[in-house]
């Protein structure tokens, strides 16, 4: 970077809104390299929404968001290139293999992962054994793992967006999960992840990002 | 663009295969519906044949709009649509996927059906090959046009009926050209008029439907 600073994603004086109720303003977040930032705040105080904002799939009513310093709507390919984003919904399609699914999903990136690379995320996320099941057949939880599975292949994203990741996780899966944020951060990569559970990751320790203070009184 | 059209095309494709009963329904749809018309017009074969292509062509055209309107809703329920609209390529590659995927898997077997029919109205060969070769080019209308009322409607109650309310009239220039073509080769004219208007529809389709209905997507999903 020629300025020198390590910031992958900055937003400056975003406001949110849910329909026609402004859930936030005024906020200020910068996720730098080796960042592993936990989102907190009450239910419905807009953290799904500053997610989807975060990640294009909502256009702010207000403020900036600049990925390495280009405003979203310029950064363009190589920015989505850039992003994993894993929301409530897995993505997985009944009908698919887990096989399948992770690869079409990871596969929209641009290229598809080959048969070895899939089969060593599933096997690092602990479904391996389910690979050519139906994902109608998974429970909810094996459903998660596969979805997280995108983030154990090789040559991942450099920023990951991640909203209730831990949802139907069990222990196993958790510290496979923290293994997997620990990794990223080491290579400096960034995350900005939600969770209703205390993080249990302590190696890097998580930056706390409190909502609260920008979320606007109802 | 083309990496992006062709995997969503053949997953769509390898969805359809794993759902045969569900991919046929559009066509069970089509013979109910056409065979209904004998029973209520009744049998006379001179009546019959003279509105035989008007039928194929309302039949094979609510068998699309009946079809469509689930193209999206699933991959919106379950956040395949937010991922896809998340790809480095433009979503106008996943609208021309999806409205190619549906004409493969609910068009095209209607086609195949159509001579089947025709023949059970009493329709001659030449007037068969007209009502075919309007379908090849008017159902992929059908499908481009209802991939963008799906979009447009994505999310909403009563979804399925406000898309066919939208489309519909978005339909009627195929509807009048396909059936008109086989009314000329009946009458001893040309078709080929008809073709021309059907196939200039079919580029004007092809080149604008997928981009509004990219746009449509991103309002919906926002």
């Amino acid at each position: 970077m020629a300025d020198g600073t390590a910031s992958l994603l900055r937003a400056a004086g975003l406001e949110g809104q849910r329909g026609e109720r402004v859930l936030f303003r005024q906020l200020e977040l910068t996720l730098a390299r080796g960042d592993v930032v936990w989102l907190r705040g009450p239910n419905g105080r807009g953290k799904t929404t500053l997610l989807r904002l975060l990640a294009g799939l909502a256009t702010p009513t207000a403020g900036v968001i600049e990925f390495r310093g280009v405003p979203l709507a310029k950064a363009g390919a190589p920015w989505r290139r850039e992003l994993v984003y894993i929301g409530h919904a897995n993505a997985l399609k009944d009908d698919l293999s887990a096989t399948e699914a992770l690869r079409f999903i990871a596969g929209l990136r641009g290229r598809s992962p080959d048969a070895k690379a899939v089969h060593q995320a599933l096997t690092r996320l602990g479904v391996a054994d389910r690979a050519r099941a139906p994902v109608r057949t998974l429970s909810q939880g094996q459903r998660r793992r596969v979805a997280l599975a995108r983030l154990a292949l090789p040559d991942p994203p450099a920023l990951w967006l991640l909203d209730e990741p831990f949802d139907a996780l069990d222990d196993v899966g958790i510290t496979t999960l923290n293994g997997l944020l620990a990794e990223h951060a080491a290579r400096s990569g960034a995350a900005l992840l939600t969770s209703h559970q205390a993080l249990s990751l302590t190696d890097p320790v998580p930056r706390v990002f409190d909502l609260n203070p920008f979320v606007v009184a109802s | 663009m083309t990496d992006l059209f062709l995997a969503v095309l053949m997953r769509d494709l390898r969805l359809a295969a794993r759902r045969r009963i569900e991919s046929l329904l559009p066509l069970v749809f089509f013979v109910v519906a056409v065979s209904l018309f004998p029973l209520g017009v009744g049998p006379e074969p001179q009546t019959l044949r003279q509105i035989a292509p008007g039928i194929v062509w309302v039949c094979a055209l609510l068998a699309a709009m009946l079809s469509v309107n689930t193209l999206y809703a699933g991959d919106h329920a379950d956040g395949s649509l937010e991922q896809m609209l998340l790809a480095p390529q433009h979503a106008v590659a996943v609208a021309s996927a999806k409205a190619a995927a549906h004409w493969l898997v609910s068009g095209l077997p209607l086609i195949v059906a159509a001579p089947v029919i025709g023949l059970l109205f009493d329709m001659s060969g030449p007037a068969l090959r007209a009502l075919v070769m309007g379908l090849l080019l008017g159902t992929p209308i059908l499908s481009l046009l209802g991939g963008l009322g799906a979009a447009l409607t994505l999310g909403l109650r009563s979804g399925g009926m406000l898309l066919i309310l939208i489309v519909l009239p978005l339909t009627t220039p195929a509807l009048i050209f396909g059936a008109g073509a086989v009314g000329a080769v009946e009458s001893g004219l040309s078709a080929g008029g008809h073709y021309s208007l059907l196939g200039a529809l079919l580029i004007a389709t092809t080149l604008g439907a997928p981009w509004a209905t990219a746009a449509a997507l991103r309002i919906s999903t926002e």
